[in-house]
């Protein structure tokens, strides 16, 4: 079988023009982000302070059109390595660094603070629980909502995936391990699957972060205290956490300190509490 | 010249193929093998091990193997006959209009992303059963089964459909002259004449379902026990490797591609029985 001609030059000249398009593209981010027009920070990590960092990312883009952010929201862990490995210039972490983590020289910077709140269905009677309560039910101890003066019913335990720092961060302050929870929990990947989990069953219960509350579910009061902002800020509520930002100082950028300055400036501080985080001054 | 570049050019392509198969098997294979072969991990205590605490250094994924399998042939029990009997009135009993609108309707089906079987699962299937059955959590290996069940029809229908079509007519109208009934004919002649290609619409069916993740994920619950009933939740191979990579590092890692070769193995093990139906259908 002979080819015409035409369309095998055609083809050819295709697949030069692709091969070299793909070449250039590569080329033309690399002058980019080092001194071109448009110099992009990138942002990786945790789910939780994933949604604050868009925010703020975008009242900052309004003002600095020369810098491009982009925040991939891959979890705590994930973006802990990437910062440093140098993947990503900064990480984002909802849990405080592991000592391993810290030792490869990694700064962090305190953007916000964070609640964790225990939620239940809304027809649920249960309103207040004991730290310790709450240890008892993730563990299995308490298996019956009746056991905490409420309906006599069984009690589904939502949690989220081994690695999620909200995870590791509401194990911590509760005092449980990965292996003590109860084996039968149901895991959700992300707050928002959790919130919607808890939505639709009026046995659940399981946590989320602050940002995340709505109407759609109950939230519980912790040994008689409020979930609440302020609450956390005078130390009154035990579930908070500490949102990171972290970097390695010789990959940091002019454009990512820029953006980490703007994040603390009272500007930045007013964006962090109206999106439901809790501002560090 | 021209000629033999442009040959090259197209074996390339056709080479692509194969090279990303090796690469995809060759990377999957080094990255999940690491923990046995240099961190003195026992494969053993892999697969037959309870416990999955990565962040306690305890990897054992029987109750997912479990889980996959059950899910699987749940599926299978579910899904075979009423893909087969769909095939069956598709290509034997339906008058053609009515076929002309099943036929494109179990192919759409085929073509809906799986994200979106899981989404309906979610909203429809696990509310369900958790109002009408009295589960206590609707995300259970039923839901699983009741998912990928439907998931796998059209892959059933379409092959099945095939395979009995391609039986010869002259079959039909020897059992009919013999003085066999339509239904007899059918079941006596036409489906044994069509049982290699009917065995590939189920095998491919079941690969379809072990493979699938995305829709399990959302109606699972993802639980870490062994699945002792229908309602229990279950976490399959799948959605533990695509639940937890994403925050994973290090061993953890490592060992979710190791559970990536597990389920590989059970691939292989389908197309090896696929291969083997296939040389004996003697086409």
């Amino acid at each position: 079988m002979k080819f015409n001609r035409k369309t095998t030059i055609g083809i050819l000249v295709l697949f030069l023009a692709a091969i070299l398009s793909a070449c250039g593209e590569t080329a033309g981010n690399d002058t980019g982000s080092s001194s071109g027009s448009k110099a992009t920070v990138s942002i990786s990590g945790s789910t939780s302070v994933g949604p604050l960092a868009e925010k703020l990312a975008e009242k900052f883009k309004d003002k600095n059109e020369k810098i491009n952010i982009e925040v991939n929201q891959i979890g705590s862990s994930a973006g802990i390595t990437n910062a440093t490995s140098g993947v990503s210039e900064i990480g984002m972490s909802s849990r405080d660094l592991k000592e391993e983590e810290k030792a490869n020289g990694l700064k962090e910077t305190i953007i916000a603070y964070d609640g964790i709140v225990v939620v239940t269905h809304p027809s649920n009677k249960v309103k207040d629980l004991t730290l310790e309560q709450v240890k008892q039910i993730f563990t299995g101890e308490v298996t019956n909502w009746s056991q905490l003066g409420g309906e006599d019913m069984e009690i589904v335990v939502v949690s989220r995936e081994d690695g999620s720092g909200s995870r590791d961060a509401f194990q911590e302050i509760v005092g449980y391990s990965s292996g003590e929870l109860i084996r039968n929990a149901i895991i959700a990947s992300g707050n928002g699957n959790i919130k919607t989990t808890v939505a639709t069953n009026k046995h659940a219960v399981g946590f989320i972060s602050f940002e995340y509350i709505d109407d759609s579910i109950s939230t519980l009061q912790i040994d008689g205290v409020e979930a609440t902002a302020e609450n956390v800020l005078q130390q009154k509520y035990s579930l908070s956490r500490p949102f990171l930002f972290v970097h390695k100082e010789e990959n940091l950028t002019d454009a990512g300190l820029q953006f980490i300055d703007y994040i603390l400036s009272s500007d930045g501080q007013t964006i962090v509490s109206e999106a439901g985080a809790i501002p560090v001054k | 010249m021209l000629e033999k570049l442009s040959g090259r050019v197209f074996l390339f392509c056709a080479l692509l193929s194969v090279i990303s198969l090796l690469l995809i098997v060759g990377f999957v294979f080094y990255k999940g093998s690491h923990p046995f072969v240099a961190e003195g991990y026992s494969f053993l205590d892999f697969i037959f091990g309870m416990d999955w605490v990565p962040s306690e250094d305890k990897f054992g994924i029987f109750p997912m193997i479990v889980a996959s399998l059950f899910a699987t042939m749940g599926a299978l029990i579910l899904g075979v006959p009423v893909g087969l009997f769909t095939a069956i009135f598709l290509a034997e009993i339906a008058p053609k209009r009515v076929a002309k609108i099943i036929s494109p309707a179990v192919q759409l089906l085929a073509g809906i992303p799986s994200v979106l079987y899981g989404v309906f699962g979610l909203a429809i299937i696990v509310p369900f059963l958790q109002n009408n059955l009295g589960l206590v959590k609707g995300q259970s290996l039923l839901a699983v089964i009741l998912v990928l069940a439907i998931m796998m029809l059209p892959t059933i229908v379409t092959v099945a459909e095939t395979a009995i079509r391609a039986v010869p007519k002259m079959y039909r109208e020897g059992s009919l002259a013999l003085g066999a009934s339509p239904i007899g004919t059918i079941f006596k002649v036409v489906v044994p004449a069509a049982k290699s290609g009917i065995m590939a619409a189920i095998v491919l069916g079941l690969g379809r379902a072990i493979g699938e993740t995305m829709a399990v994920i959302l109606v699972a619950g993802n639980s870490l026990i062994l699945p002792t009933s229908l309602t229990d939740s279950v976490r399959p191979l799948t959605t533990n490797i695509a639940l937890e990579m994403g925050y994973a590092f290090g061993t953890h890692q490592e060992m979710l591609f190791a559970t990536g070769i597990v389920l590989f193995s059970f691939i292989l093990l389908l197309n090896f029985v696929l291969a083997k139906i296939g040389s004996k259908g003697g086409k």
